[in-house]
């Protein structure tokens, strides 16, 4: 895709000069206090609020015509809306694209961070739903917003608590709650907790866009993220018991596909491109020559 | 045999292309036009107009037209227009008082200076289905009243001369705008009432009619309700003086509330205002109740109710984000569904293999 496919009518990326100056100055408040959400005057976007509004306004503000992007949604390129998202920026942006996440200068992602470990001058963008780690237990923005002022995150443990005490568990699988730098508790988005670690000392830059909530918040590259745990409950991630059906990676997070209606499962990888790399390099998994045919 | 989910750019493509032609329907029947649209759907065309923020019939029609007819979506093209739009700076306020009006009622006098003027409405229609309008039979002129035009003095000031109803202030400082300054609680009264204005219709008109069944009653009396048009003036920095620009048709609701008094001040009614854009008097009404019930701190009052609670009510009441949020959950969630399937399925082993451990100790205590 080249520039002559840009839509003239509009700005490079969409949004007027004015309206990308005003989220830069919230990146770069969200880069200089971690983990802190900061409130930015999100714009309509021509896509549905709770569709990666966030992220798309994100990605406008900081796209040039020399990067290449990279949109995924729950790891993969090809789910309906990363596509959508793409061909909005061929479109307004004309830069280039790629499903190779060593390739990409920028990602800007759903529910998941790439397997392929990310490198310094990479900047990852995650589409947020709802930015405030601590809405489910006060949905008040005016009190969240104190709580987080006074550092009092009290309740977010007493949850976790309550969770184990309960079930035996801690009951968050997915958008679990980090700490970031020792201060600003976050949410990272709702990947799943398998992506927690990712997060912690990354070299690539992370952003995060919650067009909606009308937030910006961000992790700089090397920072300390912690997810949030007790001594006698230490965070886990999700395990596998058996490694991707079709590339045969172990380690990796996996989505199951349902084969028939009398219990048939496989596992494949829930990050195509690391699957397809994979697989390319002549990796194969227990299902691959079947559904290969 | 399992085939990855693959495709999904040529499905947009062709779910685009059925779109386009179901859009279209009937090729036989004739497109409707914009005219059309914008002239005889006119109420539907100022309601995108008015949750739209945006004065333009034409685009309001052409975007009802590209939604199928389906509002919220026509809504979302306008503000998804507007707000690539540049933002010029803000204009004087509009003086209704000097509205050219075509509807002016109020239920708080039989008879006032200006009259009542009933207007193009349904009020008094008898809801009977009309087959004479599957055709295109020929319809009267409309008759005005030869005072059609003048200007009327608002009820609300014909109150406030006495000093029964509070006074309202006149603010110089430029209004805040909803769409330059995310929303951060509590929000200035002026910042309030622009929220409202594109706010659902539905959802202020629930609130407001909870409010008339007991969740913070207010004793509303319709002061007044008018609908016309008034210049919209903007001071133009190279002249030093305000210039009408344009004109804009207004719904504006003054309601007069509950009196309230103190030691320090004489008893007086108190206001909920409502102005929309076009035509939509349910709107205005519904948004005047609203505003009058977010009023509850300022004027001391109990907070019992949900049409009292500023974040509640705010940060629900846009359609827009309401409709896309709600609508996200088409979206794939498999990855967060495999992370609670992986732990349900954990927990569920557990408890079994809790009760199997269980009845292997009652067959012993039994044996």
């Amino acid at each position: 895709m080249t520039a002559d496919h840009r839509t003239q009518t509009y700005n490079f990326a969409y949004l007027d000069e004015q309206t990308k100056r005003m989220i830069r100055r919230a990146i770069l408040k969200a880069i200089a206090i971690p983990g802190y959400q900061v409130p930015f005057a999100s714009r309509e976007m021509p896509m549905p609020y709770g569709w990666g509004t966030g992220g798309v306004q994100v990605t406008a503000a900081i796209l040039g015509p020399e990067d290449v992007l990279k949109v995924i949604d729950q790891g993969a390129d090809d789910t309906t809306n990363a596509v959508s998202i793409r061909k909005f920026f061929q479109r307004v942006a004309g830069v280039a694209t790629t499903t190779r996440t060593a390739e990409a200068t920028v990602i800007q992602t759903r529910h998941r961070i790439p397997e392929t470990p990310l490198a310094a001058g990479q900047v990852l963008v995650y589409q947020v739903p709802i930015p405030e780690p601590l809405r489910f237990l006060e949905p008040r923005e005016t009190e969240t917003r104190k709580m987080h002022a006074l550092e009092e995150y009290g309740l977010m443990h007493v949850k976790l608590y309550e969770d184990i005490a309960r079930n035996g568990h801690i009951a968050t699988t997915y958008a679990y709650p980090v700490k970031v730098e020792g201060r600003y508790v976050m949410d990272p988005s709702p990947i799943p907790k398998f992506d927690n670690p990712k997060t912690h000392m990354s070299p690539a830059l992370q952003l995060f866009g919650a067009g909606r909530e009308k937030r910006i918040y961000a992790l700089p590259p090397h920072t300390n993220v912690v997810s949030l745990d007790f001594e006698d409950h230490p965070f886990e991630v999700q395990r596998f018991d058996q490694p991707c059906a079709l590339c045969g990676a172990g380690g990796v997070y996996l989505d199951e596909v349902v084969l028939d209606d009398r219990g048939g499962r496989m596992f494949v990888c829930s990050d195509t491109d690391h699957c397809e790399t994979r697989r390319a390099a002549g990796h194969r998994g227990a299902l691959a020559a079947e559904a290969a045919q | 045999m399992y085939v990855a989910v693959k495709g999904g750019e040529a499905a947009i493509d062709n779910a685009h292309r059925l779109l386009a032609d179901r859009r279209r329907a009937d090729r036989a029947v004739p497109a409707l036009t914009l005219d059309q649209i914008a002239g005889q759907l006119a109420l539907g065309v100022d309601r995108v107009m008015a949750e739209g923020s945006l004065y333009d019939r034409r685009l309001a029609a052409l975007a009802v037209k590209q939604a199928r007819g389906d509002l919220i979506e026509a809504i979302f093209l306008v503000r998804a227009f507007r707000t690539t739009l540049p933002r010029f700076g803000a204009s004087e306020p509009v003086d209704t008082g000097a509205m050219l009006v075509e509807r002016r009622i109020s239920a708080c006098y039989k008879d006032l200076p200006g009259g009542q003027l009933l207007g193009p409405t349904f009020d008094y229609t008898h809801r009977l289905l009309d087959e004479a309008l599957d055709g295109d039979e020929p319809v009267e002129e409309g008759l005005l009243a030869d005072a059609e035009g003048e200007a009327v003095a608002r009820v609300t000031d014909i109150l406030g001369g006495e000093g029964l109803i509070e006074e309202q202030v006149a603010a110089d400082a430029e209004p805040g705008d909803v769409n330059q300054t995310p929303l951060e609680f509590p929000l200035s009264r002026a910042m309030r009432l622009q929220s409202l204005a594109r706010g659902d219709e539905g959802f202020l008109l629930a609130l407001g009619y909870s409010t008339q069944r007991g969740y913070a009653r207010s004793h509303p009396f319709a002061g007044e309700i008018r609908i016309g048009e008034v210049d919209v003036e903007v001071v133009l920095p190279e002249l030093g003086f305000a210039v009408p620009v344009g004109r804009v048709q207004l719904t504006e609701c003054q309601m007069v509330n509950q009196f309230k008094g103190s030691a320090a001040a004489p008893p007086q009614f108190t206001r909920g205002y409502g102005l929309v854009f076009g035509q939509s008097e349910r709107k205005a009404m519904a948004m005047a109740l609203c505003d009058r019930a977010l009023r509850a701190g300022e004027l001391g009052e109990d907070m019992v109710a949900p049409a009292q609670d500023e974040e509640f009510v705010l940060s629900h009441c846009d359609n827009v984000q309401a409709t896309g949020f709600v609508e996200h959950l088409k979206l794939p969630h498999y990855v967060d569904f495999q992370a609670e399937l992986g732990l349900v399925r954990t927990m569920r082993a557990e408890y079994e293999a809790r009760a199997g451990e269980a009845e292997a100790a009652t067959r012993e205590a039994a044996e």
